[in-house]
């Protein structure tokens, strides 16, 4: 299977972890279709192509197709060597997959389910999601992005932060990361903004905004979500 | 240049198993250290300071911690000898995924009937049938192969196969049987444990049982 074989991606324009998938194409110059998912009503092709999660993002390349955004990085990186996404030195490698992780799992998913929260619930999703950014910070200082000179993995992991963060915050009526005890995180938060592949590819807030607002009234009038 | 290698483990960890596993197919020579998870080392606390658990891999002086990345790690830096992981991107993806698959599911699942099998009904009922949902696809996953890597022990198969140590604690507690429901599992399971990297590793089963024993009645389960 060769580099020229086509591109495709699955994807949903609201979903911080699919357009990930999008920054490391557009990074590494490869075309690709894009198909949009209807997030509320998935199509067979995605439940075919990614049985076990049904989810986006589902990178297609020739005829194989493969799912998770962080696997999908790594395989792009390792599959179109121009723009090296990952370091080359096994251990900085191992950091970066170490942060991705931590982001994913201690930040992003506690803040959307902080979003999702009402209550004391939500004050504890709230407390340990601005513990999580309150790392990240500590590991962001000094640096101009997460890999050092040039955007990289650990950038395009944590990307999200730019665009849903603040939309979730504001939805949601809460502050994970402000901008007094967050120097570091916002510094990085406007370079990576600026950067001329991420600025033109990211969704509308209002978009996003919309989308949460339609989630939320599916949701209370259909509380099994 | 010195190779010191440092792992700091726990005996019944399934994540601290990977890392042993690793080690012993690339034949590494390392200094294990047991901790005491009721009263964790410095030396754990200041090399894994964000998650402060186990496994953490020290390689000369530096930590390594997640016992995924560990493996990953130890995969590139020992490249010479036993590849864990496929050489070919895509076939590294779909390792990659299903090892995830593993971390996520197969824990999850664990955890379900961790906490159902002293409640009765339909609660026990629930954790059973979505524990045997995720052996189902994993058991679809390996199909006809001799390992989920194909024909060599790899990835999936470490990530996967520590779980089999506590195996005879869950049949017991969640009344159940692995064997019966998914055979081709336990043929794989089989198949791992003739290899001495990982019969070396696993503890046995009955003290995993004895030590489950002790956990549910020091959290009050029983």
């Amino acid at each position: 299977m060769g580099s020229q074989d086509v591109v495709k991606l699955l994807g949903v324009e609201v979903s911080p972890v699919s357009r990930r998938v999008e920054w490391a194409l557009k990074l590494k110059g490869v075309d690709y279709e894009y198909i949009e998912e209807d997030i509320f009503n998935k199509s067979s092709l995605l439940l075919e192509l990614n049985p076990v999660h049904k989810k986006v993002p589902v990178l297609v390349h020739g005829p194989k197709a493969m799912a998770e955004s962080l696997v999908i990085l790594e395989y792009i990186d390792e599959t179109w060597r121009q723009n090296p996404l990952l370091p080359q030195d096994p251990y900085e490698r191992a950091k970066a997959r170490f942060w991705a992780r931590f982001a994913d799992e201690k930040l992003l998913r506690v803040a959307w389910s902080a979003l999702c929260s009402l209550g004391e619930e939500k004050e504890k999703k709230l407390k340990l999601a601005v513990e999580a950014a309150e790392k990240i910070e500590e590991e962001i200082k000094g640096k101009k992005f997460f890999s050092g000179e040039r955007i990289g993995y650990l950038d395009i992991a944590m990307g999200w932060m730019v665009r849903w963060l603040p939309v979730w915050e504001e939805v949601g009526s809460m502050q994970i990361v402000d901008p007094v005890n967050f120097p570091a995180t916002k510094a990085w938060m406007k370079e990576f903004l600026n950067h001329p592949v991420i600025k033109d590819n990211l969704p509308p807030t209002e978009k996003l905004v919309l989308y949460l607002h339609r989630r939320s009234k599916m949701l209370s009038s259909n509380p099994r979500g | 240049m010195s190779n010191e290698v440092v792992l700091l483990d726990f005996w019944a960890s399934m994540f601290g198993m990977r890392i042993r596993i690793a080690l012993a197919e690339k034949g590494v020579k390392y200094e294990h250290r047991e901790e005491d998870l009721r009263n964790k080392s410095d030396l754990l606390l200041k090399m894994n300071p964000i998650h402060k658990k186990i496994p953490v891999l020290i390689h000369n002086g530096k930590p390594v911690c997640e016992s995924l990345i560990i493996v990953e790690y130890i995969d590139e830096v020992w490249k010479d000898k036993c590849p864990l992981l496929p050489s070919d991107p895509y076939q590294r993806a779909q390792a990659r995924f299903w090892a995830d698959f593993v971390d996520k599911k197969v824990y999850e699942v664990f955890k379900g009937v961790w906490l159902m099998w002293a409640k009765k009904g339909e609660e026990h009922e629930a954790a059973k049938k979505e524990f045997f949902e995720i052996f189902k696809i994993l058991e679809g996953e390996l199909g006809d192969k001799p390992y989920f890597g194909g024909e060599t022990f790899g990835f999936v198969d470490i990530s996967f196969i520590t779980f089999y140590s506590w195996f005879h604690a869950y049949e017991t507690f969640g009344k159940f049987s692995i064997e019966a429901e998914c055979p081709k599992i336990i043929a794989w399971v089989k198949r791992c444990m003739q290899k001495e990297s990982v019969a070396k590793t696993l503890p046995d089963q009955k003290k995993i049982l004895e030590y489950a024993v002790q956990l549910r009645k020091r959290f009050g389960l029983e």
